[in-house]
């Protein structure tokens, strides 16, 4: 005899691709909107802007398939946390999108002038990003929880990164107010990749609660 | 022969289309003066299920009593308005009405078995409708119970008893001797209600299955099983069809108030 659940089974692998799938173009849009600040590109920096559209368009796909899914198929336990997490997975993912479109913005405000320097700090902040956002989507695919556990390192290092571009970037118009308007901007990058990786970090701990049904949000990690 | 995997492709939200196999058209139904059903306007489409929901005595079974006219059993009802099948006029006084039935079969509340062998109960409805050589019985039986997942099980038993069989089972077997007399459309009038879950949960993969070959029409007190099975569902109260619409629509966001209340469990 067949089991029932597979009808909901078929419903939640269609909805965990569409997760993934904005997953992986998140990931190029942190890479794309970096790249186009290093490289004082504008072309990429506007394809970041237009593909963060589709990235809205799937969370919108994915609200609807869960809610249908809840409405329809009446997920209990590990299902309905894998629906209600995906959701909140698909909400982070989108603030992300958002996060790399307002990279991408600020490098097309840094356009025409030259850099204050070549960027080391920053490209390494996106790399991390990048890295925690692909360890959360591989745990999300793997229902691992102990991913967590590496994400929250990298969100150490990311804040260490943050505070030292921005000291750096502080000095650096302290001593020089005309270098303000090139500056600036890039105070707010690290801000932006700073909040890209809490995102990454809030994937983490909603994957812990889909897969081990514990709460480690806001203060419930257990650590340290 | 369908596939387990493809009787399991239900959409959440069906592709709605022009194929229209049953049409109703400004329908009332007259138990003596007492007006059970009030202009319902109607489509279905073919091999989908349509779930019929609405509280007790909302007109929602005497709806889909009208469908194979088995109303006319009813001293004093009447019914007005125009019901097409296939595009022939259900409500038409020269209707056959033994092959309305045939070609618009029911399964009711509880499983009512011929209390006859497992075999008989199938190859009666054949013998009816004078629909097949005695050699071809044995290959109908056969082909009508693996229809409905009972021929592994019951095959070396064929001449027990119908009524020595689960309830689910007697389930099964009633749908098997519809299904044997090649009908068109399935009118399920809660079907699963004298069930356990699990059973229940069997007949609704059943139902997902055999929507491939027929047109399935269910009504159900339980709405989660409205929502888990039906692609269509129709909501009635006080006799009339209150809302209509692809049963995503339905549980998630209904057009009209009355529905939003039932299915929250707000009425009354």
């Amino acid at each position: 005899m067949m089991d029932h659940n597979r009808m909901i089974d078929q419903d939640m692998a269609e909805l965990k691709d569409l997760i993934l799938k904005m997953g992986v173009m998140v990931q190029g849009l942190i890479h794309k909107s970096v790249e186009a600040l290093k490289n004082q590109d504008n072309k990429l920096a506007q394809e970041v802007v237009e593909e963060d559209e589709k990235v809205d368009q799937l969370q919108l796909e994915v609200d609807e398939k869960s809610i249908q899914l809840i409405a329809l198929r009446q997920p209990e336990a590990s299902d309905l946390r894998f629906i209600t997490t995906g959701m909140r997975i698909a909400n982070d993912l989108e603030r992300i999108g958002d996060l790399s479109e307002d990279i991408a913005q600020r490098a097309i405000d840094l356009s025409g002038q030259p850099l204050l320097k070549p960027l080391i700090d920053i490209p390494q902040m996106a790399k991390l990003s990048q890295n925690a956002l692909s360890l959360v989507l591989d745990a999300f695919v793997k229902r691992d929880a102990a991913t967590a556990h590496q994400v929250w390192e990298i969100e150490r290092q990311i804040d260490d990164l943050r505070d030292r571009v921005s000291d750096e970037l502080l000095e650096i118009m302290t001593k020089d107010a005309a270098t303000v308007s090139r500056a600036f901007p890039l105070v707010l990058v690290s801000r932006h990749l700073e909040r890209i990786c809490d995102h990454a970090t809030n994937i983490a701990e909603d994957i812990v609660y889909m897969v081990e049904g514990k709460v480690v949000k806001h203060g419930g990690r257990g650590e340290n | 022969m369908i596939t387990l995997q493809e009787g399991l492709d239900k959409p959440l939200m069906p592709e709605t289309s022009d194929n229209i196999i049953i049409a109703v058209n400004r329908l009332d139904f007259f138990y003596g003066k007492f007006q059970a059903l009030i202009d319902v306007n109607l489509e279905v489409e073919r091999n989908r299920i349509t779930a019929l929901i609405g509280p007790s005595g909302c007109g929602k079974s005497t709806f889909l009593r009208c469908l194979n006219r088995m109303n006319d059993l009813i001293d004093s009802s009447r019914a007005a308005g125009s019901i097409k099948i296939d595009g022939e006029e259900v409500l038409s006084p020269k209707i056959d009405l033994v092959n309305l039935r045939k070609k618009v079969g029911m399964v009711f509340q509880r499983p009512n078995p011929f209390p006859l062998s497992i075999f008989e109960n199938i190859a009666f409805g054949l013998r009816v409708h004078r629909l097949a050589q005695r050699e071809k019985l044995e290959e109908i039986v056969h082909r009508s119970l693996e229809a409905v997942l009972l021929w592994d099980t019951l095959k070396d038993r064929l001449q027990r008893n119908a009524l020595t069989l689960t309830l689910e089972q007697q389930q099964r077997l009633c749908i098997a001797r519809l299904v044997a007399v090649q009908p068109e459309v399935l009118l399920m009038d809660e079907p699963c209600s004298a069930l356990d879950p699990v059973s229940t949960q069997r007949i609704e993969e059943l139902m997902q299955m055999l929507k491939r070959d027929y047109t399935i029409l269910i009504v159900t007190h339980n709405m989660q099983q409205a929502a888990r099975v039906s692609d269509f569902t129709g909501f009635f109260l006080l006799g009339k069809l209150i809302e209509f619409d692809v049963t995503g629509k339905v549980f998630t966001a209904p057009s009209n108030k009355k529905t939003e209340e039932y299915i929250t469990g707000r009425y009354g």
